[in-house]
């Protein structure tokens, strides 16, 4: 062992680090060489962190009653108010809320929703596409035959249908607080096919493989098959999917909100604070509108851009 | 082409057409059964149609009337002999017959969607001809950069921004409303009066504008691949005029799968005028749909799935029909028979 040539320390090539390994990977190279991943990825960001940190950055707590003051009411944008002489950089509503402090609450509704959403929509879409694509059967003809049906119709009068069965069979009392888990069971379920749809297009490639038949052999069961190691073989396209179907839910969420059969005025999303500046367009109050609107603007075409740079990027075989 | 062949072929298109319409019928059988859950199982029909002071006998005398008492297959089928003929019961709301509201609201809806989609598809086209002819001019390019912003772009955003434009700042055309209609008894139009035409102006475009882009980016893909094809070639060294080249012989061979999209993006106007609706206060079928779900208005939630599902699968059959009629290659068996 000792006789070995000993390599001096010049020539010996330093193992890479995990970090440096990452920054020098294909994927990375790509996400530096695209100055519209890096805008977008870093709009998402800021608005992630946003909400995420709301409590903590916004200047007031918008609905916190004893916090807010009439005499505020309609303040201008940047222009102390008449009565009070407070400040508030993106002007408030007519009941004197600060209209930065309800964009930050409001994204933070719109980016759950939406991320819960689409989190269930995966969960559901994975499952059954497994299901159907491990399976077969009269299994995968039912699952396929439901997922036909309802691409028939558009996702968003899915979602609609479903919020207005739900809204009917939850208690009156309990409506404004179910409303938003109502709302992610809602878009959630109208948005699962495309998933089902991939991941068992992808499970019918993989199924025949070697190493789940060697699997098969060794003993292990369907459920352990499916999920150790199927799984990880299909998640390329669900990942893509997933980023591209976020975009889509937020806007759905923000459309049923705005539409009135979404989140409540107690818990406004981006949509529902649309819906609500909506109102002043024609007294001239412009900040109520514009500033909920341009952010659901700039946080929908950011994650729209990276899914589609992400698409490009990782190129599985979507179609 | 021997008449053995053709008929091989006319019978193979029935057998295709005879399984897609049994499909079809599945379908509505499907989604008539959860209208009819809905009915059945979203809250208590008998509450919603009794007020507080009712008695025992009321609640019994309601139960047998709506046949609540039957066994569930009963039931349903009483519900779909009723749904065929137009027959959905009282607007929980409104206590009328929901038939009666949705034909009244119907013309609103279909004018609206008339006008959107003829836009969609003549804007459409043209410029999808446009930016594909010219694909490296300047304009083309503006205008496919704008049209990805379109598509980003909420549809009720869309309709706000003309609003404040137009209404607010410019005040040149109504913010809401169907303006003065003229009633022919069984129809209510917007198309004669100066009011009813400037009110249509802004839902149309919110509403056709989405439509517009998809089939303007359709029309551009297939025509740059048809511009590619060894036909055109050899039209141009033939010496043919560019501009028969590019509308006689291009043209007419992108059309098969612009038609069968537009056909199916025909549907989701009926559906997304739901939102353009409820942003223009149009009073059409969506705002009605709209305002069941915010009042739980179940006969009218309802009628309206079935009607839109019938719509929907209607309009996907005869897409699909036509889709096998139209395209030749579809049908690998009668280029053999020849």
């Amino acid at each position: 062992m000792t006789d070995l040539p000993q390599i001096p320390p010049q020539v010996r090539a330093k193992a890479p680090s995990r970090f440096t390994r990452a920054w020098d990977s294909d994927f990375a190279y790509q996400f530096r060489r695209s100055p519209v991943a890096i805008i977008s990825f870093t709009v998402v960001l800021v608005l992630v962190l946003a909400a995420i940190f709301a409590p903590l950055i916004a200047p007031y707590d918008p609905f916190d009653p004893a916090s807010l003051n009439l005499m505020n009411g309609f303040s201008k944008p940047m222009e102390p108010n008449a009565f009070t002489g407070d400040v508030f950089w993106l002007g408030t509503d007519d009941q004197g809320r600060d209209v930065f402090s309800t964009i930050l609450y409001g994204l933070r509704i719109s980016l759950f929703v939406g991320a819960a959403a689409v989190a269930f929509a995966m969960v559901l879409g994975i499952t059954l596409g497994l299901l159907a694509g491990y399976v077969g059967g009269w299994v995968e003809t039912i699952i396929m035959r439901v997922a036909d049906v309802q691409l028939t119709f558009p996702a968003i009068l899915v979602a609609m249908l479903i919020f207005g069965i739900a809204k009917g069979i939850t208690p009156v009392e309990y409506r404004d607080q179910m409303a938003i888990w109502v709302l992610i069971v809602a878009i959630g379920l109208s948005d699962w096919v495309q998933f089902a749809r991939v991941v068992r297009g992808a499970t019918l490639v993989e199924k025949n493989k070697e190493y789940v038949q060697a699997a098969r052999l060794i003993g292990r069961g369907s459920g352990a098959i499916m999920l150790r190691h199927i799984l990880p073989n299909v998640l390329s396209p669900v990942l893509v999917i997933a980023t591209i179907s976020l975009a889509l839910a937020i806007i759905a969420e923000a459309t049923l909100s705005f539409l009135g059969v979404g989140a409540p005025p107690t818990q406004p999303s981006l949509g529902t604070l649309i819906r609500i500046g909506q109102g002043f367009l024609f007294s001239g109050e412009w900040w109520i509108l514009l500033f909920p609107a341009a952010t659901l603007l700039a946080l929908a075409l950011a994650v729209n851009l990276l899914g589609d740079w992400l698409r490009d990027a990782l190129n599985p075989k979507l179609r | 082409m021997t008449l053995g062949g053709d008929c091989r072929n006319c019978r193979l298109m029935l057998a295709y057409a005879l399984r897609r319409v049994l499909q079809s019928f599945l379908v509505l059988l499907v989604v008539g059964l959860v209208a009819f859950s809905m009915f059945r199982f979203v809250g208590d029909p008998v509450d919603n149609l009794l007020g507080q002071e009712r008695t025992q006998e009321d609640i019994e005398r309601v139960r047998a009337d709506l046949g609540l008492d039957d066994p569930f297959l009963v039931q349903y089928w009483t519900f779909l002999k009723k749904a065929a003929t137009g027959d959905f019961g009282l607007s929980y709301r409104q206590a009328r017959p929901v038939g009666d509201i949705i034909a009244e609201r119907a013309p609103a809806t279909l004018e609206l969607a008339l006008v959107s989609g003829t836009m969609a598809i003549f804007f459409g086209v043209v410029l999808g001809i446009f930016t594909a002819i010219r694909r490296d001019g300047w304009v083309a390019n503006v205008i496919m950069s704008t049209s990805l912003i379109g598509v980003s772009l909420p549809t009720f955003l869309i309709g706000i921004l003309l609003i404040y434009l137009f209404s607010v700042e410019l005040g040149w055309l109504p913010s809401f409303g169907r303006g003065e209609v003229v009633d022919l008894g069984w129809w209510t139009t917007g198309f004669l009066t100066a009011s009813g035409l400037k009110a249509l102006i802004l839902p149309s475009i919110t509403l056709g504008l989405y439509q517009m882009t998809l089939i303007m980016r359709l029309v551009r893909s297939e025509m740059l691949e048809v511009l590619r094809a060894d036909y055109i070639r050899f039209a141009r060294a033939r010496g043919l005029r560019e501009k028969s080249v590019n509308f006689r012989h291009a043209l007419k061979n992108t059309l098969v799968p612009v038609i069968t999209v537009t056909g199916l993006q025909l549907g989701s106007i009926i559906a997304f005028a739901i939102i353009t609706e409820t942003v223009f206060q149009w009073p059409g079928v969506g705002l009605l749909f709209i305002n069941a779900i915010q009042f739980v208005d179940i006969p009218v939630m309802a009628a309206y799935l079935m009607l839109i599902s019938v719509m929907f699968v209607g309009i996907n059959l005869v897409v699909d029909l036509l889709y096998f009629a139209i395209d030749p290659r579809l049908r690998a068996d009668r280029t053999k028979a020849h």
